[in-house]
């Protein structure tokens, strides 16, 4: 286990359901991980596994149908631990954590960016609220933070709105908003998967060198198992609301235990391995979270389906840091053959 | 399987350009060079890959094929056993038989099947206008198609709401194989799909060209992809061509600076093939006023002074056997004619 003080945030257990039409949506089923100070922390799931949900859940940003319904989410502050889940949604504290000490960064910068107020504006608005700075200062600071960003002409690009800056710009203008206030920990929901690879790499390169700089704990969220490979320094897959398997990037790439993390990477093709690699898609798809499956979520796709996949499994460690939820878990470890 | 001798279609030249209005008069003010001509042979039985940033003109590419974007210029022949017809200059009328022999896959599948609709609503149509009177049998080619994309026959008769992000695209598919093309335009067919679905479809593509000896032009914007389907590719910048070869050899032996950036920024989803990534600066110029000389220079690490003011022509190169073209004023290469 790392020690405690190199942990910026700490997730035990946390359930988050939803509730519409008398229907309880089990959108994250008690998932538990922790991000380390100047670490990347990856989670890595297909659409509607609850990663996005995750995500939101920490910075009480979830919508009002919406509850915690169990577990903790602990962030480690310098002033002491701060649990989340117990503060008002709106209340001060809340409002005082959210954008300064944890700051995130959404998938559409067309949509999360307002169109009626200028760049300057929008990246002002959280020193407004959280620093004693003058407008003046501000201002100065946000030209700053634009040029940390590798945008040309900061002085003039600062009056512009959002509709005169390209896709690239546009979120770098947003990581530059959640950067202002030199925030312990990013959370990136898909912050790059409406990007082109080019324009892809410019942000990668900006949060790597944040987080060699700031030692800013980054959570971030993917489909993309390349981006995983790149960036990551922690892996976490989920499932269906559960993290089915997680640990370092090494363990879960090099030896993956659980069927779907190995489903998972046998189904991509992978650059540089040409024509004559073995693809083999998963069959079947994700069930519908209204109607899940009783035992493991993944049991209805799973090859290695066994009687014992009708329960839920436990989540076992091993190796120190990994992770698993299967019930067969130990026939895939590397020394079994 | 692929045959060299024999195109099926054979683009000389081609442009298209979008004119923008301004003024009260809307007057044409300048132009948008989306496709700034371009020369491509597509051969029979194979799959051409087409890739690019958004924004540098492969979907206007593949829209001008079909002549669902009227082309500025150029010629677009269609070649068959004995005759070989310049689609550019045909009216609506003389166009029909050639839709039959064109389709097109569209990247969203959420948006390209009428709500309103039933599956063999909206998959009846093309069957009509191609004179298969009989409700009776356009319902067993109907059910005979969703058979061959792996899907039951009784799901004609539901709406697309009722289906998965993966199963719309499998319709999608269906319903441009209905008319028995020959070339199929996939626009992105797979890019917004999951990734676990995403092979499946894949999969599914490639059994289909087998079985029906069909030509795709395959436009994608990524390169893992490209690789693991693709014969040859095409890069694309800025509306124009600026390599084409081989899969294999874009891979082993990439020669225009531009392939090379756009390589190496993707991320590989394999511990032992990290590269270091090749940071391109700033995005892609405005296709309305782009540089002079050649496109790529004001972001290319290699650009010398003959790159600004010289336009490189899309130059032959034999390497390895087989043509390789590329535009790029520093290419070290023999040429061949």
């Amino acid at each position: 286990m790392p020690r405690t003080q190199d942990v910026a945030l700490s997730v035990k257990n946390l359930k988050t359901y939803f509730y519409t039409n008398n229907r309880c949506n089990k959108a994250v089923n008690g998932v538990s991980f922790e991000i380390r100070k100047g670490k990347t922390l990856c989670i890595v799931g297909e659409s509607g596994c609850g990663k996005s949900v995750t995500a939101s859940t920490i910075m009480q940003l979830l919508p009002a149908l919406s509850r915690i319904e169990q577990g903790q989410v602990t962030y480690h502050s310098d002033s002491g631990d701060v649990h989340i889940e117990k503060l008002q949604r709106d209340g001060k504290e809340m409002r005082a954590i959210r954008g300064s000490e944890i700051a995130m960064i959404f998938q559409d910068p067309m949509t999360a960016l307002n169109p009626v107020y200028t760049i300057g504006f929008q990246i002002g608005e959280s020193l407004k609220y959280h620093t004693d700075l003058s407008t003046k200062e501000i201002r100065e600071k946000t030209i700053d933070l634009l040029r940390g960003m590798g945008i040309s002409l900061p002085e003039m690009r600062v009056d512009d709105y959002p509709h005169s800056y390209s896709g690239g710009m546009r979120q770098r203008a947003m990581i530059a908003m959640a950067m202002s206030c030199n925030p312990k920990i990013l959370i990136a929901d898909e912050p790059t998967t409406a990007l082109d690879v080019t324009i892809q790499s410019q942000i990668f390169e900006l949060m790597d060198k944040l987080k060699a700089e700031n030692e800013t704990a980054i959570m971030l969220i993917t489909h993309d198992m390349g981006v995983v490979a790149e960036l990551a320094d922690d892996v976490a897959v989920m499932y269906m609301g559960n993290i089915v398997e997680a640990g370092t990037v090494d363990q879960v790439l090099r030896h993956p235990v659980h069927p779907y993390t190995r489903a998972l990477l046998k189904s991509i093709p992978v650059l540089g391995r040409g024509r004559n690699q073995d693809i083999q898609p998963i069959a079947g798809s994700t069930p519908d979270p209204y109607d899940r499956p009783i035992g493991c979520q993944f049991a209805p796709r799973c090859k290695h389906r066994i009687e014992a996949c009708d329960v839920m499994p436990q989540e076992v460690t091993f190796n120190g840091t990994q992770r698993v939820m299967c019930w067969r878990y130990k026939e895939f470890l590397p020394d079994a053959g | 399987m692929q045959d060299d001798q024999n195109p099926i279609l054979t683009l000389r030249d081609v442009k298209t350009y979008f004119p923008v209005k301004a003024g009260i008069f809307k007057r044409t003010v300048a132009h948008v060079k989306a496709v700034d001509g371009v020369s491509l042979d597509i051969y029979r039985g194979e799959v051409l890959g087409l890739v690019g940033e958004s924004g540098c003109g492969k979907t206007t590419l593949g829209k001008t094929i079909l002549r669902l974007v009227e082309a500025t210029d150029g010629d677009i022949t269609y070649s068959s056993k004995n005759e070989k017809t310049n689609l550019a200059g045909l009216n609506n009328e003389e166009m029909l038989p050639f839709r039959k022999r064109l389709q097109i896959v569209f990247q969203d599948p959420h948006s390209s099947l009428n709500p309103a609709f039933t599956i063999f609503g909206s998959l009846q149509d093309p069957l009509k206008k191609y004179g298969i009177k009989s409700r009776k049998e356009r319902r067993k080619i109907i059910g005979d198609l969703l058979e061959s994309v792996n899907m039951r026959r009784e799901y004609m008769d539901r709406y697309p709401h009722e289906f998965s992000g993966g199963q719309r695209q499998r319709i999608g598919i269906a319903r441009a194989l209905s008319v028995e093309p020959e070339l199929i335009v996939c626009d992105e067919a797979v890019s917004a799909l999951d990734v676990s679905i995403q092979a499946q479809v894949l999969q599914l593509l490639m059994k289909l060209k087998n079985e029906r000896n069909l030509t795709y032009l395959f436009i994608t914007h990524d390169l893992s992809v490209t690789e693991y389907i693709c014969d040859r590719i095409a890069v694309m910048y800025l509306g124009r061509i600026v390599e084409l070869c081989r899969a294999e050899e874009l891979y082993s032996n990439t020669l225009h600076p531009y392939t090379e950036a756009l390589l190496s920024a993707i991320p590989v989803a394999d511990l032992d093939k990290q590269t270091k990534r090749i940071v391109l600066e700033g995005d892609v110029p405005s296709p309305v006023n782009p540089p002079s000389g050649c496109p790529f220079h004001p972001r290319c690490h290699k650009a010398i002074d003959v790159c600004k003011t010289q336009v490189p022509d899309l130059k032959s190169y034999n390497a390895n056997g087989a043509e390789h073209f590329a535009s790029c004023h520093l290419i070290d290469l023999p040429e061949t004619t």
